[in-house]
């Protein structure tokens, strides 16, 4: 019943993504493909944060891992694009699976910590092998319709359906591992570890898989970026690029999958709206160019105060409000606990654990 | 993940719709003036009253420093055609997006460009991994891709890119030039590499090994740009005796190099890429430490003798007419801009850039414009002529070697054209620089 | 051997200032179990203080206290404003606010200043030390940084110990409740220990900007290996927050000299994992029990 409707809604979707490529401009299909490559991307960070509980600052290294391994099979091995994604995805849950083990024993800022570093360092690999991942220059990657779609088919088009198709896939299997046995099982680790594992679950392991199925998203969404960027180098996969996944991540609201579409709208977008607004005000090239950096920590600052649950989280309020027969329920009304906001929400991630960490660990 | 199973559907494709709805609405027509399909004129880019051309450039990130001044130097240049009459009567607007350094980055803008804005041509785009990245869109896409700021090799290639042209003299014949001279000034000394571990610092030592013997290089260091601690290397080239050091390093790791050799004690003869010592930048990362580095000096002190090449005249040479030119057209339009090699090397390309619309005619088109260009230019501004041609499409061919004294640069001898062969001899350019017009006009 | 000598040595000046941002965020995590990733944007700006007073005064001792002054009250108004709000909700929002901060602030620095590399002095002469006919490999600046590192700590460490702010701040760290109950006023409490963060790594700004040279960016390698060397010593250690910075300063170094300056993240990546795979919270961590 689940795959139906996940389906369904994935059809719909689809359906509304052919009819606006057809509609928009070239450039829009190519901003579109690009939403798609961040909507994985997030979506499984999104997952291993707010599903899981644990944090990452490193998915831009998984990202740059399904990207090289793209390039290196069309490149060498002449693969087409629907076995290359596969392919990546698979790569990179081993990458995945290599960081779980050695995540596993770690949490919160150590896990950020050595996440963060795992970002820095990764991609300096390729100027390390130049010979076989290209150094500095990359690997380019050529990807071009079907000779069936005719000559004049728009490049960015092809890119847009393909890209929305595996986006699309990829969100229908993750929608299903939400509502499976497994997502209950992560949401369980999250909410408390010492609970579930007394419960028989088995807390390392989950939390394995739940980075292997993050990283396979990131993996994929590497390799849909290698296809639109089509020159996967060391230079796209900085620190930066992390951090827009965490930041979008959290903007458009953990553990939901329509959370991760507003991130990637918001990472997509807004940067390049804001550099418009900036120079059709006249302002000189150097101070425009660095308006909207300043102006994405400022609407990070600001959502996280006024949104702490994020777009999806605020439009849920919203609706609550307006739709008194939703079910959604964002928790018991009026009944502040002294350590803050507690909901009774058991799906969210923004539950504290009962027991406050400070307490836990006596110092010195 | 949701718990609302009767909102979700139809939430979701509202959403979608009105989102990326909202999104084609908003700026959905070409945000620029003058764009649009161009419906009435000879090329997209083209109306009646102006070209648009357009480029990526790192104004944030790591290259931001010295590079972000380029465009506005051109735009400077273009601004002061326009109001001299334009070319043909038709003004150039230059609109130049950031890409901070990130090809992923110059993918989106270039695509902007070229889909949304319909640009003529794409010119000067600046770098070599972020050019890379759309050199093959452009010219798949048919896009005239002029004047590329990056020396590196890769773009004198008529038969994989047509429409694809250099301009400014590459990094193999500049380790040529630089290698030819060392090898005739400073026979037997022992010499250090310290380079960027790029394709910048590895085009150079590769032209560089063209020319010097190898045994004389008795120390390989490279260094990354996210790595500011140079003392390893300097120690290293110190303990391997160099008695010249040759730098393939941007102006802030030549600053850094120099620093540490200082306190490593390590006093060797600098040589340094072009790349690396516009006399003005350079002086001004050092300026804090002249101070502390010996007797009350300036930054100037620390510069003083390193050994470069330039391809450009230099900008002590105040008597030549291109420098008067530059001058002026940057105190009226890019006066807040510090007037350095950043600023000469933007002015000259833009200069460059008219001459060949000017060849390109009334009513230019995409295939005139890379015509024009193919068929050769004169030199312009540049010291060596250009290696325009029906098979090279690759830019300047020499230069000539200068000696830094009181914060500028002073030729030495005569200008040195090449090739990129390992065994293609460096020899004298017989021609002379032609002079600036007196119009500033091409 | 002189090499050796002059990589380690070399590797202790900026060892100390990846122990001082070490020593800021260990500060900060104590009180408000936060991770400030604005850390290293907060210094840049406050050295960009520092370089216009300077160029004004013409004095580099005059800056240097501006920075410092400078610090302590970003730090105390950024908890205020920012962090106060976000101190009571889970964490990933704190950390998304920091990141927002640090991002704010280097916009705002790009603005304000523009990209250009600057130069900053140093307060004393960057020619090498000799031992007599050996060069040392560093210079009287770099001793004026380590020294300058350690005192702070001391002083850090004698507030705690010996000054009755210090007993607050640490039994607001220690436990919130009880000490709101025994009339500590937690919420000044946590401003001071943001400001007196501030200042430290403000500090850590001007000894390393000449080495950096200072542009909107130049703080994120620093605090990405100052992170890093808090994680190594444990986030709860300001002892192992020195150690953690003189040990990963010195190491890099070696990687650097011998091995090459490509794969120094890498290596920093290597040793992050090793510490922590033997003591998931650091080396001077204490251990927690087991939970199941």
């Amino acid at each position: 019943m689940t795959l139906l409707r996940h389906l369904a809604a994935a059809v719909a979707v689809g359906a509304v993504v052919w009819a606006l490529s057809v509609q928009l401009n070239a450039f829009r299909d190519f901003q579109m493909a690009q939403v798609a490559v961040y909507v994985v991307a997030i979506a499984g960070l999104s997952l291993l944060i707010g599903l899981s509980g644990q944090i990452s600052l490193g998915h831009g290294a998984f990202m740059a891992v399904g990207a090289y391994t793209t390039a290196l099979l069309m490149l060498h091995l002449n693969w087409p694009i629907w076995a290359v994604f596969p392919a990546s995805a698979a790569v990179t849950a081993l990458a995945g699976a290599v960081v779980g083990l050695a995540a596993a024993r770690l949490h919160g800022p150590y896990l950020a910590g050595a996440t963060l570093m795992l970002a820095v360092a990764l991609p300096s690999l390729a100027s390390q092998f130049p010979g076989v991942l290209g150094g500095d220059q990359g690997l380019s990657v050529t990807v071009v319709p079907p000779a069936a779609l005719g000559a004049t088919f728009p490049p960015t088009r092809w890119l847009a359906w393909v890209c929305a198709l595996a986006a699309l896939i990829a969100l229908v299997i993750l929608a299903n591992l939400g509502r499976s046995r497994v997502g209950r099982n992560w949401r369980a680790i999250r909410d408390d570890p010492v609970a579930a594992a007394l419960s028989g679950l088995n807390v390392a392991a989950l939390r394995v898989l739940a980075f292997i199925v993050s990283a396979a998203c990131a993996g994929l969404a590497g390799s849909m970026l290698a296809v639109t960027t089509s020159l996967v180098s060391p230079g796209s996969f900085t620190l930066s690029l992390s951090i827009a996944l965490l930041a979008g991540a959290v903007l458009g609201g953990l553990g939901t999958l329509t959370g991760a579409l507003w991130g990637a709208l918001v990472v997509v977008l807004v940067p390049t709206y804001v550099t418009d607004v900036a120079t059709s005000h006249g302002l000189s090239g150097g101070v425009a160019a660095n308006i909207p950096i300043a102006a994405y920590g400022v609407v990070l600052i600001v959502v996280m105060l006024v949104f702490p649950y994020g777009i999806q989280g605020g439009l849920r309020r919203l609706a609550g409000q307006f739709l008194p027969s939703s079910p959604t329920r964002l928790g018991p009304p009026a009944r502040r606990a002294p350590t803050g906001e507690r909901t009774e929400d058991l799906d969210s991630p923004y539950r504290r654990p009962p027991v406050s960490e400070h307490q836990e660990e006596g110092t010195s | 993940m949701n718990t609302s199973h009767r909102l979700r559907l139809p939430v979701i494709a509202a959403a979608v719709t009105a989102s990326l709805v909202a999104a084609g609405c908003g700026s959905g027509s070409s945000s620029g003036p003058g764009g649009g399909s161009g419906a009435a004129a000879s090329a997209p880019g083209i109306t009646s009253t102006e070209i648009l051309i357009g480029s990526h450039q790192p104004l944030t990130g790591p290259a931001a420093p010295g590079y972000s001044e380029i465009a506005p130097a051109a735009n400077a240049y273009f601004q002061y055609v326009n109001a001299h009459g334009g070319v043909n009567g038709l003004k150039i607007k230059y609109k130049y997006l950031d890409d901070g350094y990130d090809p992923s980055k110059t993918v989106s803008v270039v695509h902007q460009l070229v889909l949304q804005d319909n640009v003529f041509s794409i010119f000067n785009g600046l770098g070599t991994p972020t050019h890379l990245a759309v050199v093959k869109y452009l010219n798949a896409s048919k896009v005239p891709d002029v004047f590329i700021a990056s020396g590196c090799n890769c773009w004198n290639n008529p038969a994989a890119y047509p429409y694809t042209f250099g301009w400014q003299l590459d990094y193999v014949r500049e380790g040529k030039i630089l290698g030819a001279y060392l090898k005739q000034h400073f026979a037997g000394k022992k010499i250090g590499y310290f380079y960027q571990n790029d394709e910048f610092g590895q085009d150079g030592v590769k032209g560089l090994d063209f020319e010097i013997p190898h045994s004389q290089v008795v120390s390989r260091q490279s260094y990354v740009p996210t790595n500011v601690n140079v003392g390893p290397q300097a120690s290293a080239l110190k303990a391997s005796g160099a008695q010249v050091v040759v730098a393939f390093s941007i102006p802030a790791f030549t600053a850094l190099l120099k620093l540490a050799s200082l306190k490593v004690g390590w006093n060797p003869t600098f040589v340094v890429s072009n790349v690396g010592t516009d006399p003005t930048t350079l002086a001004g990362l050092l300026e804090a430490f002249a101070k502390k580095g010996g007797a009350n000096v300036s930054g100037n002190q620390l510069t003083q003798g390193i050994i470069t090449d330039g391809y450009l005249p230099t900008l002590g040479d105040t008597g030549n007419s291109w420098i008067a030119l530059f001058k002026k057209v940057h105190d009226t339009y890019d006066a807040k801009a510090p007037l350095d090699g950043n600023v000469l090397y933007g002015e000259a390309v833009a200069y460059t850039f008219v001459q060949a619309m000017l060849k390109a005619g009334k009513n230019p088109t995409r295939a005139g414009l890379v015509k024009a260009i193919s068929s050769g230019l004169p030199q312009g501004a540049a010291v060596a002529p250009y290696d325009y041609s029906a098979t090279g499409h690759g830019g300047m061919m020499g230069g000539y070697i200068g000696v830094i004294k009181n914060g500028a640069v002073v030729q030495q001898g005569p200008v040195w054209t090449t090739d990129t062969t390992p065994t293609g001899a460096v020899t004298q350019f017989t021609g002379t620089q032609p002079a600036a017009p007196a119009s500033g006009m091409p | 051997m002189n090499e050796f000598l002059q990589f380690t040595l070399g590797g202790v000046s900026f060892g100390m200032v990846y122990a001082a941002i070490a020593l800021s965020l260990v500060l900060i995590w104590r009180g408000t179990r936060i991770l400030n990733y604005a850390q290293g944007a907060m210094a840049v700006l406050t050295t960009y203080i520092a370089l216009t007073v300077i160029n004004h005064t013409g004095s580099y001792w005059e800056g240097f206290v501006v920075a410092l002054a400078a610090g302590l009250v970003l730090g105390a108004v950024i908890e205020r404003v920012v962090i106060r709000p976000v101190e009571s909700r889970p964490p990933l929002n704190a950390v998304v606010v920091t990141i927002g901060l640090l991002v704010l602030i280097e916009g705002i620095a790009g603005i304000i200043y523009g990209g250009q590399y600057r130069s900053f002095p140093t307060a004393f002469s960057v020619t090498g030390l000799r031992a007599g006919s050996v060069s040392l490999g560093i210079s009287r600046n770099d001793v004026f940084v380590a020294g300058a590192v350690l005192a702070v700590a001391l002083a850090l460490a004698a507030m705690f110990r010996f000054t009755s702010a210090g007993l607050r701040l640490r039994a607001a760290a220690f436990n919130a409740y009880a000490a709101r109950l025994l009339g500590v006023r937690v919420g000044r409490v946590l401003t001071l220990g943001w400001a007196l963060a501030g200042l430290i790594g403000a500090l850590a700004g001007l000894l390393v900007s000449p080495d950096t040279f200072l542009y909107p960016s130049s703080m994120d390698s620093i605090f990405v290996l100052g992170f890093t060397a808090a994680v190594i010593g444990g986030l709860d250690s300001p002892v192992g927050a020195i150690v953690g910075g003189l040990l990963l300063g010195v190491a890099l170094n070696y990687v650097g000299g011998y091995l090459g300056s490509n794969l120094v993240p890498l290596f920093g990546l290597v040793a992050l994992v090793a510490v922590l795979m033997i003591r998931p919270s650091g080396l001077f961590s204490v251990s927690h029990g087991r939970q199941v």
